[in-house]
């Protein structure tokens, strides 16, 4: 074949055309921001440690070819119960903080979706407000607030809430709201609440209003509607704000640390300690491989759902 | 008119919809009775949606009053109401599948489960959808859809039936095959029926009775011969088929027959009117009750002479366009009863129409 030739059929081939190609930028993206590093990250898990570096995984010495991975870590993080225990605590807090952001951004985004089309951006606007100052600020803010004297705690002193918090052990004493589970996920749900509202809001504010006039035509009163039209066409909004909540939250580390307390230890404060107080990396590397996997799970249920609703559109 | 024995089954009431200075329904009276299927027609804007809207509860009349079986419908609200719609969109719950879909209503009624199977079941056949009722809407072609969103509205047995543009979704063929099958399945159930269209045809096809509205008024109700062959005006003349209006003045009124002198003949009229002489009044002539002739017919009346400026053959009719002396162009149908015309017309021909006196409507507003 002549180059001429070779070129024409490249030109011709999927490979090149620009379909492809747009198609192809975010799987690029994927493999290099996303593929690469995990596999290093899984490297770096099964290798041995030496003093200042790792060994190379494969060595050849006297005509031997040797791959060697050293899984000790994971049986060690298998082992140990600690792990476990912390594991657990970061789903618990996640989970629960992707809850009330659910209980508090629902019925926000539905009366900002159902609000007059002409104050819909300015509330949209409000949403986003907070972004604009720094987040550490923000949640050192809460610090001062629930701490002793803090208005939000004597707020919730006056409410008599502490009763109720204590009650369910999220606190420590009466009166005392802060280095507890309830400020953790307070302000953690403080911080993830947007996550939530943005793609609720664009969910329901697509959602087909006839659809609702449809439900009560056929003798649904309005809350039947709401429980048996709305909230199914909406679950994909649901889906998609919970995942963006409850992924970041399980890895969260700046929250727990300013926030949380003696009880709240979470995974983002095990890697922390691995990488940068015991310096082994190995173990670190781990750590974060099994907090992938146990984030992977949800996000694979939340594609094929993905998928799904797209089936549907369509 | 004889004042009704008993009150009508539907009464709407001197109803007035303001939208904010504008009423897109201005005083609407409408007696539909039971069993009836009931068109309102007219073209885009004229408030025939605001009008089933407020008929569904969606929205509230300004003033006036809805009756259904002499109950008040005001301030009932839609889900109390013993009215079903059809919507334009279908507005089907797209993540419900079709038998879920129908028994939305029924469900919502309390039924038991074993009964709302069954009459799912008796509505997927009588909308011939059987094999289809584990499909989700969006995995059927649109005419299925529609049949979808008939079945969920007859499936609680609604006292009244709302179709707003039943069959506007659908192409000109499907929608015609369409039509009869509806009508069919709704004197199957017997329900009262209010539908509303812009199409013509449609109303003309399926309702007993047509409404013609134009800017929120009602300008004529009847049955569809009724409105076709006697319009009570100009607008609802020109709007239902073609015709050939004319203007003219009065010269003779007789109890039986009168006479319009217009540019370019004289009518005689055979009926009378009400009206005095030397009015300005308008003349309706119908295309297909028009004859075209080469020979100047017989008489001083009810015809015109032109050069044929268009020609348009139909297969089973042909339609001519004679422009006369006047300036008017006159439409006219002949259907082709015979294979062949023996003296076939062409373009730029002179002819004469005609038509018999009981052909002409005279209009006088
Ligand atoms: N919610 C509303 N607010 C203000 N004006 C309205 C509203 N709904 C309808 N109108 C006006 O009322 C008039 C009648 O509208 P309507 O929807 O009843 O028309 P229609 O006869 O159904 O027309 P089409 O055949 O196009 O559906 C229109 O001029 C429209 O602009
Ligand atoms: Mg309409």
């Amino acid at each position: 074949m002549s180059p001429q030739a070779v070129l024409t059929q490249l030109r011709n081939s999927k490979l090149l055309s620009g379909r492809s190609a747009v198609i192809g930028v975010p799987y690029v993206w994927l493999l290099v921001f996303f593929l690469l590093p995990f596999l290093i990250v899984l490297k770096i898990s099964v290798s041995e440690m030496e003093t200042v570096h790792f060994k190379d995984l494969l060595t050849y010495k006297d005509g031997l070819l040797q791959l060697t991975l050293k899984f000790s870590n994971y049986e060690f993080i298998a082992e140990d119960p600690l792990y476990f225990k912390v594991y657990l605590a970061s789903l618990k807090y996640a989970a629960a903080t992707t809850l009330f952001c659910l209980l508090i951004g629902y019925p926000f985004s539905y009366f900002m979706a159902r609000a007059k089309p002409s104050i819909q951006p300015a509330l949209l606007m409000m949403v986003m407000l907070p972004f604009w100052t720094s987040f550490l600020l923000r949640v050192y803010a809460w610090k001062g607030l629930l701490g002793e004297n803090g208005w939000v705690a004597n707020l919730l002193e006056w409410l008599h809430v502490d009763h109720l918090l204590l009650a369910l052990g999220v606190i420590p004493a009466l009166g005392k709201f802060m280095n507890s589970p309830f400020s953790l996920v307070l302000g953690m749900t403080y911080t993830y609440l947007p996550f939530m509202i943005l793609p609720l809001y664009a969910n329901l504010a697509k959602m087909d209003l006839r659809l609702l006039e449809a439900a009560a035509d056929l003798g649904a009163t309005p809350w039947t509607a709401f429980w048996k039209v709305t909230v199914p066409l909406s679950k994909a909004g649901i889906i998609a704000g919970s995942m963006l909540v409850f992924i970041p939250c399980v890895g969260e580390f700046v929250i727990p640390e300013l926030l949380g307390g003696p009880e709240t230890l979470m995974i983002g404060r095990v890697l922390w300690d691995e990488f940068f107080s015991n310096n082994d990396w190995p173990m670190a590397s781990s750590v974060a491989v099994v907090m992938i996997l146990l984030i992977i799970v949800p996000l694979a249920i939340f594609n094929k759902y993905q998928a799904e609703a797209q089936e549907a559109r369509s | 008119m004889v004042a009704s024995q008993a009150p009508a089954f539907l009464q709407i009431k001197d109803v007035v919809k303001d939208f904010s200075g504008v009423k897109a329904v201005n005083h609407v009276s409408i007696d539909i009775a039971k069993g009836e299927i009931f068109a309102l027609l007219g073209s885009s804007g004229c408030g025939k949606t605001t009008l089933l809207r407020m008929l569904a509860g969606f929205s509230s009349p300004t003033s006036g009053k809805i009756i259904l079986n002499g109950q008040d419908l005001e301030g009932l609200p839609p889900y109390l109401r013993p009215i079903n719609m059809m919507f334009q969109s279908y507005a089907l719950f797209p993540h419900l599948s079709v038998e879920e879909n129908i028994a939305f209503g029924l469900k919502r009624d309390g039924m038991p489960k074993d009964q709302i199977a069954e009459r799912v079941e008796k509505m997927l056949k009588l909308v011939q959808l059987g094999k289809y009722a584990k499909r989700k809407p969006h995995q059927l072609s649109g005419g299925q859809q529609q049949r979808v969103a008939l079945a969920r509205s007859l499936a609680k047995r609604p006292q009244l039936l709302l179709l707003d543009e039943p069959l506007g979704a659908l192409d000109k063929k499907l929608r015609e095959e369409t039509q009869i099958e509806l009508v069919n399945i709704i004197e199957q159930v017997g329900v009262t029926v209010v539908m509303v269209t812009h199409d013509q045809e449609e109303a003309m096809t399926m309702a007993s009775r047509i409404a013609i509205m134009s800017e929120g008024n009602i300008l004529q109700i009847g049955a569809p011969s009724e409105i076709y062959e006697t319009p009570a005006n100009r607008f609802v003349a020109d709007f239902i088929g073609n015709v050939n209006l004319m203007d003219g003045t009065l010269i003779d009124d007789n109890p039986d027959h009168v006479i319009v002198e217009c540019a370019d003949c004289k009518h005689y009229v055979g009926h009378g009117i009400t009206g005095t002489e030397g009015m300005a009044v308008s003349v309706a002539v119908r295309p297909e009750k028009i004859h075209v002739t080469r020979e100047k017919p017989d008489g001083e009346y009810n015809h015109v002479r032109g050069t044929i400026k268009d020609m348009v053959y139909f297969g089973s009719h042909t339609v001519y366009h004679i422009q006369l002396g006047s300036g008017l162009v006159f439409k006219i149908s002949e259907s082709n009863v015979s294979r062949h015309r023996d003296d076939p017309l062409t373009w730029g021909d002179e002819v004469w129409a005609s038509w018999t006196p009981l052909s002409q409507v005279v209009l006088t507003q």
